[in-house]
């Protein structure tokens, strides 16, 4: 397998108040591959979201690169779909309207627009809501808005920067299993950053586990779970094991 | 393609039960009952002897003897055309310059000591200023109003730009937007509820700034009618004066509100 997203040796430094340097990011290497689902856990503030931002292309590391198809990330893209935790719907426009706006401008045709925009607000369930605004919707609802408008643009990578922390435990349990099997047919190559663990193992092939001070790469947990993922795997003692593992390896990584 | 993040069961969070009070018609009601109320107070107060101000029928009276002259009339328009006409250049000027400075931090750097300064110092006390170069016609007048409504809004549009969401920003970079796309789709419409205030409180103050100028400076206009007035002590007509600038006023207010509920009514509003 080819090796979709490249960390190499990406480390960030914030000047705080023009003198003091913060080390958010010290180093990391990490490959993913192509179609790869995996998932980031750590402290926080340990850099998950700068490590996710520079391979977005929103913020440039201070030194280091991220290869994405073995060419340097110099600015967002397209091809990169994110997904932020406060959904980050235009507020001013519609469902239909948010979804159809990286469309708009990759300059589709109007009527290919509606036709994608409106294939995408239904399989996201949201038909009926195509024409309201963000503002009636409910938390889920917003993030699965969120989520139609990266996909209608066919990006090959979706990066996810805790996009189901703000939602109630049986909602985010719900996207979780939409998501993988969304992924289970379409093999984006995913990085998902997350706070939970119990959704780190659950969704990934691999767990990175960061630890902070400096933000660093702390471990590289594979998960041997088999796809496609059921929620009776949750319960399997397979699983609890390896939740444990990387919930140790979370919170007390100096014993791991 | 198949994807099937399908719906989840849950609902939109459902407005909450209103009151009598929280009822447009209930509270309507309840205005124009406290404004008879006031009316009645005053008509007592005034009856009695109790304060040497005429009553409310004899202001009625001189209304309706101004209006069917025609002086009412031809006040409030020459009141209400110098507003629009110095409003309505100091909006056209303000929102372009707030948005250069909130988008390009070297016009900030240049224009808002300017702003910062001029706000300072009351419109007012630019008129005579403005009458000694500019003359005693329109201009000078027009010009405060200009001045008093630019400030206002310049601040405004610039506050609005530089609030926008970074992450409205991030999430139209990241679906390919370069920065001409962002400031029309997200910077102008983001910003949108920060200039309705601006024009708003611009509005206001230009109204307030006409009517003082025409007590100063007019030949006609609601301010110097006053003005006029008080040299022959005649304060029915003081009155009537009074009463246009502050319905007039109200009514203004309304316009921008009703016209901020159709450009926002996006906004989640608590
Ligand atoms: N723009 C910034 N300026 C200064 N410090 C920042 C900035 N962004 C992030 N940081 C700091 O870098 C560290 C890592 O941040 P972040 O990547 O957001 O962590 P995480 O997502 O893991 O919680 C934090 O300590 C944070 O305070
Ligand atoms: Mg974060």
């Amino acid at each position: 397998m080819s090796i979709k997203i490249s960390f190499q040796n990406v480390s960030k430094t914030f000047i705080i108040a023009g003198q003091t340097s913060f080390n958010a990011l010290q180093g990391l290497n990490l490959d993913i591959e192509d179609g790869e689902f995996i998932t980031v856990v750590g402290p926080s503030g340990c850099g998950k979201s700068t490590a996710m931002n520079i391979a977005a292309g929103l913020t440039g590391p201070s030194s280091g690169q991220v290869l994405v198809d073995s060419v340097p990330v110099k600015g967002p893209g397209p091809e990169r779909g994110v997904i932020f935790q406060q959904y980050a719907l235009f507020p001013w426009l519609t469902v239909r309207e948010n979804v159809e706006f990286g469309l708009k401008i990759a300059r589709y045709p109007k009527a290919d627009r509606s036709r994608i925009a409106d294939r995408f607000v239904d399989l996201v369930g949201l038909s009926d809501f195509a024409d309201s605004l963000p503002k009636t919707l409910s938390g889920g609802m917003k993030q699965r808005c969120a989520i139609a408008r990266a996909y209608a643009v066919n990006p090959k990578i979706l990066l996810m920067d805790e996009p189901f922390g703000a939602l109630d435990a049986l909602t985010r349990v719900q996207l979780q299993g939409q998501l993988l099997a969304t992924w289970s047919k379409e093999r984006r190559t995913v990085m998902f950053i997350t706070h939970d663990v119990d959704e780190a193992v659950y969704l990934a092939s691999r767990v990175v586990v960061m630890a902070a001070r400096p933000g660093r790469l702390h471990r590289i947990i594979p998960v041997d779970l088999p796809y496609p993922r059921t929620e009776e795997m949750r319960l399997s003692p397979e699983f609890t094991a390896l939740r444990n593992e990387v919930w140790r390896s979370v919170y007390h990584p100096a014993a791991a | 393609m198949t994807l099937s993040i399908s719906t989840v069961e849950e609902k939109p969070e459902r407005a909450p039960r209103r009151s009598l009070l929280s009822h447009p018609m209930g509270m309507l009601a309840i205005n124009f009952a406290a404004v008879i109320f006031g009316v009645l107070v005053w008509a007592t107060v005034t009856a009695q002897g109790i304060v040497g101000l005429p009553t409310p029928l004899a202001v009625a009276k001189q209304a309706v003897i101004q209006a069917k002259s025609g002086l009412l009339w031809t006040d409030a328009l020459a009141s209400l055309g110098r507003v629009f006409t110095g409003f309505a250049f100091g909006i056209a000027v303000a929102i372009p310059v707030g948005f250069l400075m909130g988008w390009y931090r070297i016009a900030r750097g240049i224009i808002e000591p300017y702003v910062q300064f001029f706000r300072t110092i009351p419109p007012l006390a630019i008129i005579p200023l403005a009458i000694v170069t500019m003359g005693i016609d329109e201009t000078p007048k027009i010009f405060v109003i200009f001045l008093a409504s630019f400030l206002s809004s310049v601040v405004a549009t610039y506050q609005g730009v530089v609030n926008v969401d970074k992450t409205l920003i991030n999430a139209a970079r990241v679906l390919g937007a370069n920065d001409f796309t962002i400031f029309r789709r997200v910077i102008v419409p983001a910003s949108l509820p920060y200039i309705m205030v601006g024009v708003r409180v611009g509005l206001g103050s230009s109204w307030a700034t006409v009517v003082a100028a025409e007590l100063i400076a007019a030949q006609s206009g609601l301010g110097f009618r006053m003005q006029q007035a008080q040299l022959y002590y005649d304060l029915p007509t003081i009155f009537v004066s009074l009463i246009a600038i502050g319905v007039l006023g109200l009514i203004m207010d309304r316009i921008v509100i009703a016209f901020d509920g159709v450009l926002t009514a996006w906004q989640e509003k608590l």
